[in-house]
């Protein structure tokens, strides 16, 4: 017993440590609120243009969303990461980061908000366009804040995985939490940092993991 | 001379570059059979976990609810890296040596159990209180409700997200890369730092492509196969 | 019909595919006039209708508002299409807002009216069909009927030149349809022009001016409805209207 205390939740370690977490922990912050708005945004541009008129446009959509569906992130971000200096590109590691995750999320909030979109009905474009609204008041005011609501299950899930997803930006040693919790391993050899990472990530997670659950069971009871 | 040709000589020579693309494919294609290996393997022992985990919490014993929720809730709310690495370097301090194949199958096969339990329940208990009574009132024990009646409805209901979320998780063995095991990132990543060119990384992105772009549209199809009934 | 008429309708023709739903059809309503179109399903009845806002785009033909050609390429579509209102068969209210929402959204985007006026003229449109003391009741809170009455309030508020009704009452519970019935009464005792798409033969007889009887796409006949139940001419009427009398 002393012995799991002593490598996985070493109080010196802890202290240690804690700093150093602490700072890898503001830059996941700062990682998932920037990932999930851009994500967001992204994601809604693609849907909407998956409603497109033009045909050319709407399988454009649908090749980029399964394109980058297809694709795992992390070997996006190893891609991007890796691959560009060849092509003479030279990118700051954030900025990598994010490009690779904008690319990955916008094609799942995409998937997510094209399912909201077609949710609503028909009907309700035909009322809110027959009182003179134009097709943008339209999806702005009548028909977006009903898809949100019908799909906001999938909304909250979908964040959960992109605030999860920020964890691998530390195999392309950006420093957020999880890579000075590897740092502060190897450093100490010693398992407790990443505990403490998990820990962490519990404190930040848990909350929506439960809002999560509560939506999903009201969707499904519902239908 | 033309820049832009040597430009773009040049870019075909970072990228496609085909004596690099010839002397690694076999690593690639080993690198390949592995991820299909390792995905296949947590789907199926992810998935019958899962269930397993869903039908004990239907029975309602505290005790085993309880623990079942709270392995579902952490499994859900920690990144599968943490995990990983948890496993890989934290347990040889106590004398658990696993390799990295292990490391990362037990990962992703407790992930998967955990999201796909969650939605083996949700479904069980959307399926109509209804069902239950009437197949009671016939006779059939719960254990036999539970299999004859109620699973059949709720797995039907549940394919749609269940599918997605499969997807989503096998994707992950490209983790398995972080703490080494051969897959296609990894063979892909090792020759390009090996041949200095970028050619490798575009083969290994082919291969995830010819591996999951059909499982991405096949995922397509079960959700218009499946799709709720409206009302 | 006096004076130049309001809605004109000229060799309207309108195909879904190989399906032909309007074959040439010509109808003009004017100013003040309650026009009644009935026939059997999949006439064309309510194509026609649609047609009239451009939520069916007609294949060819021309339609005038007001002397303006609405049909026109350049139209401007939203313009026209504040200017004539419509009310559905399934209402199609925003489930969103409340009833004082739903009639306030397009004068507050539409007409741009300050919060202040466009709740003034909400209000005064929920009103004029009994339902002021419903205006923050949610749509899910109100029967059938509110529904519907808040759904030609949402019209009512854009002071259109004419209100296109289509089928108001089919999805209604039968002791919900009277007081549907009663709002369009008021409508027309205040001069409201309407074209109704309805099977309240009923309030078609004592209420409407004109009554048009539409089989396979075209106008078979039309008239005041006292000639076309009393003593329709076309057999295709006299058979339809035989059928629903019973």
């Amino acid at each position: 017993m002393e012995f799991i205390i002593q490598n996985f939740f070493n109080l010196g370690i802890m202290q240690q440590a804690f700093p150093f977490l602490l700072r890898g922990f503001g830059m996941t912050l700062l990682l998932v609120v920037l990932v999930i708005p851009i994500g967001c945004m992204g994601g809604l541009t693609v849907a909407l243009a998956g409603q497109a008129k033009s045909p050319v446009i709407r399988w454009a959509t649908v090749v980029y969303v399964d394109f980058f569906r297809a694709f795992p992130p992390l070997v996006l971000l190893i891609f991007l990461f890796a691959g560009l200096p060849f092509a003479g590109i030279d990118l700051p590691n954030i900025a990598s980061v994010a490009i690779a995750f904008l690319l990955n999320t916008s094609a799942y909030y995409g998937e997510v908000f094209r399912a909201g979109l077609e949710s609503v009905g028909k009907g309700q474009t035909e009322a809110a366009r027959s009182t003179g609204l134009s097709s943008l008041q339209t999806t702005a005011y009548v028909i977006l804040p009903q898809a949100v609501r019908n799909v906001l299950p999938d909304l909250v899930s979908n964040t959960l995985e992109v605030a999860k997803l920020t964890s691998l930006a530390s195999v392309v040693a950006l420093p957020e939490l999880l890579y000075s919790a590897d740092m502060a391993r190897s450093v100490t050899f010693n398992a407790t940092p990443i505990v403490m990472a998990a820990g962490f990530y519990l404190v930040l997670l848990w909350p929506m993991v439960r809002l999560l659950s509560r939506l999903e069971h009201r969707a499904m009871a519902s239908r | 001379m033309n820049p832009e040709i040597t430009q773009w000589d040049r870019f075909l020579d970072s990228f496609f570059k085909l004596e690099v693309m010839a002397k690694y494919l076999p690593s690639i294609i080993d690198g390949f059979l592995l991820t299909c290996h390792l995905a296949l393997l947590v789907v199926v022992t992810g998935l019958t976990l899962g269930l397993f985990l869903a039908i004990v919490r239907a029975y309602e014993f505290w005790l085993t609810s309880w623990l079942i929720a709270v392995f579902a809730d952490v499994m859900r709310a920690l990144p599968p890296l943490v995990f990983i690495l948890l496993l890989y370097f934290g347990l040889p301090a106590v004398g658990i040596s696993m390799s990295g194949y292990v490391v990362t199958w037990l990962t992703l096969a407790l992930v998967l159990a955990a999201f796909s339990e969650e939605i083996f329940r949700a479904g069980i208990l959307a399926t109509p209180k209804g069902q239950w009574e009437a197949a009671r009132s016939t006779g059939l024990n719960f254990g036999r409700t539970l299999a004859y009646v109620i699973m059949p409805q709720a797995i039907r209901m549940t394919v749609p997200p269940l599918t997605n979320r499969t997807i989503a998780i096998t994707k992950n063995t490209a983790l398995g890369t972080v703490v080494g095991v051969g897959e296609i990132l990894n063979a892909a990543t090792t020759a390009q730092s090996f041949s200095g060119n970028a050619s490798p990384l575009v083969m290994g992105a082919l291969g995830y492509l010819i591996l999951f772009v059909p499982v991405v549209i096949f995922g397509r199809w079960v959700e218009t196969r499946f799709a709720w009934q409206k009302q | 019909m006096a004076g130049k008429p309001l809605l004109d309708v000229r060799a309207l023709y309108k195909s879904f595919g190989k399906l032909e739903v309007l074959k040439g059809v010509d109808l003009a309503v004017a100013e003040k006039e309650l026009v009644f179109v009935i026939g059997p399903s999949g006439s064309g009845k309510s194509t026609l209708l649609r047609c009239c806002n451009r939520l069916e785009e007609p294949s060819d033909g021309a339609i005038y508002v007001d002397g303006e050609e609405i049909t026109a390429k350049l139209a401007d579509l939203n313009a026209i299409r504040r200017g004539i209102g419509m009310v559905f068969q399934s209402f199609n209210l925003y489930p969103h807002m409340t009833a004082e929402g739903n009639v306030m959204l397009a004068l507050r985007k539409v007409l741009k009216q300050p919060k202040a006026e466009a709740r003034e003229r909400a209000l005064a449109a929920l009103e004029r069909v009994g339902l002021s003391d419903k205006a923050d009741s949610y749509p899910n809170q109100l029967s059938g009927g509110q529904q519907q009455r808040v759904a030609i309030a949402r019209a009512l508020a854009l002071e259109p030149k004419m209100v296109l009704f289509d089928e108001p009452t089919s999805a209604l519970d039968p002791e919900l349809v009277g007081s549907v019935l009663e709002v369009m009464r008021s409508l027309r005792e205040a001069g409201m022009t309407m074209l109704v798409v309805s099977h309240e033969m009923r309030f078609a007889r004592d209420a409407a001016d004109r009554v048009v009887f539409m089989d396979g796409g075209n106008i078979v006949e039309q008239g005041p409805p006292e000639a076309i139940f009393g003593n329709p001419q076309h057999p295709r009427t006299r058979d339809f209207v035989s059928q629903i009398a019973r």
